[in-house]
């Protein structure tokens, strides 16, 4: 029923695999608006995204739901896998969103010794984080994420989606506001 | 018949040529897709091919897509199809964009006469000197098996894209 009002805007990309119980998210899983975003660590694009999505959590509190899902552009940007490697990683840590928010906020800075450092801070095992890294222990896992976000219709990074929608407006914090405001309502 | 008013851009009269719909033949073509080589389309005869038109080279949503489907590359092979970037801009452009971009596919030039298998398609617009950003996916009988015209600041994703191939893809098992 929530969709409904979205739908009749214009014909947009549904998403196939709504945010599900293996998916990284932040705040409440039944939250009335489910933000999903398809990002890559290396993104200058996220990058701009990331303090605006913040500032929406914010905004929107307890009734939003935000989560995560790879979709690392490899050709473009060399750093992108292993950054979300080393996400994976910390997320098995249990550390997930801290080291999202330490990428996002040093994107120029993803070699992996730098991955390491951010997992130190983090207070993480960095050994095991490092280890997993090299060995592509999550490759799976984020090529999952990957191809649930072609069929999706990503069209590029960042793609969200709110309530299984995709959004194909501007970036800005109003625009976002409105539009979630509408899921909402 | 119709004068084209100069300052109409944007939504502007359609060519008056109609989309090439399902079911129809896709019209062969031979375009440069380097400074000196060639590549018909009917080379590609047994297989699915996605021809992607697109604006320009360069151009931010275009970029955006071009980069989108050459990371997706993996997929639409496994799918067994080959996918061909095709715009107006000429073979030199093509190439430094290539480069640029690191693509692994090809990207024909639609240089000469210009915009002439846009046309073909029903994907050209007129005044404006560029192609439509329209996606084709033309069966292993060379037959177009889907077609769509994205709004051109659009960026159509490759949900369509995998979704016909996949059709394809089943029909072809039974």
């Amino acid at each position: 029923m929530m969709n409904r009002t979205l739908d009749a805007e214009a014909p947009k990309a549904i998403l196939t695999l709504p945010v599900a119980r293996r998916d990284h998210i932040q705040g409440l899983a039944d939250a009335p608006i489910k933000l999903l975003e398809y990002g890559d660590f290396e993104c200058p694009s996220c990058g701009q995204a990331y303090p605006i999505i913040k500032a929406i959590q914010q905004e929107f509190g307890d009734s939003l739901c935000l989560a995560f899902r790879h979709f690392p552009l490899t050709t473009m940007h060399s750093h992108a896998e292993h950054a979300a490697e080393a996400a994976e990683a910390a997320g098995a840590q249990g550390k997930f969103w801290e080291m999202h928010d330490l990428m996002f906020e040093n994107q120029s800075a993803l070699e992996d010794q730098d991955l390491a450092r951010y997992a130190k801070v983090l207070g993480l095992d960095v050994d095991r984080l490092v280890g997993e890294i090299l060995s592509g222990a999550y490759y799976d896992r984020i090529r999952e994420d990957f191809k649930s976000g072609i069929r999706g219709g990503v069209n590029g990074t960042p793609t969200l989606f709110i309530n299984g929608v995709r959004y194909d407006d501007t970036l800005g914090f109003e625009a976002l506001v409105a539009a979630l405001t509408r899921a909402a309502a | 018949m119709m004068s084209v008013e100069k300052t109409d851009y944007g939504l502007r009269q359609k060519d008056r040529r109609e989309l090439l719909a399902r079911g129809e033949a896709a019209p062969d073509f031979n375009l440069k897709c380097t400074p000196d080589q060639w590549l018909k389309l009917s080379e590609f005869r047994g297989r699915p091919v996605i021809l992607a038109f697109y604006p320009a080279d360069w151009s931010p949503v275009c970029g955006d897509q071009i980069t989108l489907y050459n990371q997706i590359l993996p997929e639409f092979r496994e799918l067994g199809a080959e996918l061909l970037g095709i715009s107006v801009d000429g073979a030199w452009c093509h190439a430094a964009f290539t480069r640029d971009r690191k693509l692994h596919f090809p990207l024909l030039a639609d240089f000469e006469p210009k915009g002439a298998v846009a046309r073909l398609y029903g994907v050209y617009r007129d005044g404006e000197g560029i192609s439509e950003r329209a996606l084709f996916v033309i069966d292993p009988e060379g037959i177009v098996y889907w077609s769509y015209v994205s709004p051109i600041g659009v960026n159509p994703g490759a949900d369509g894209i995998i979704a016909a191939l996949e059709e394809i893809k089943h029909g072809k098992a039974k």
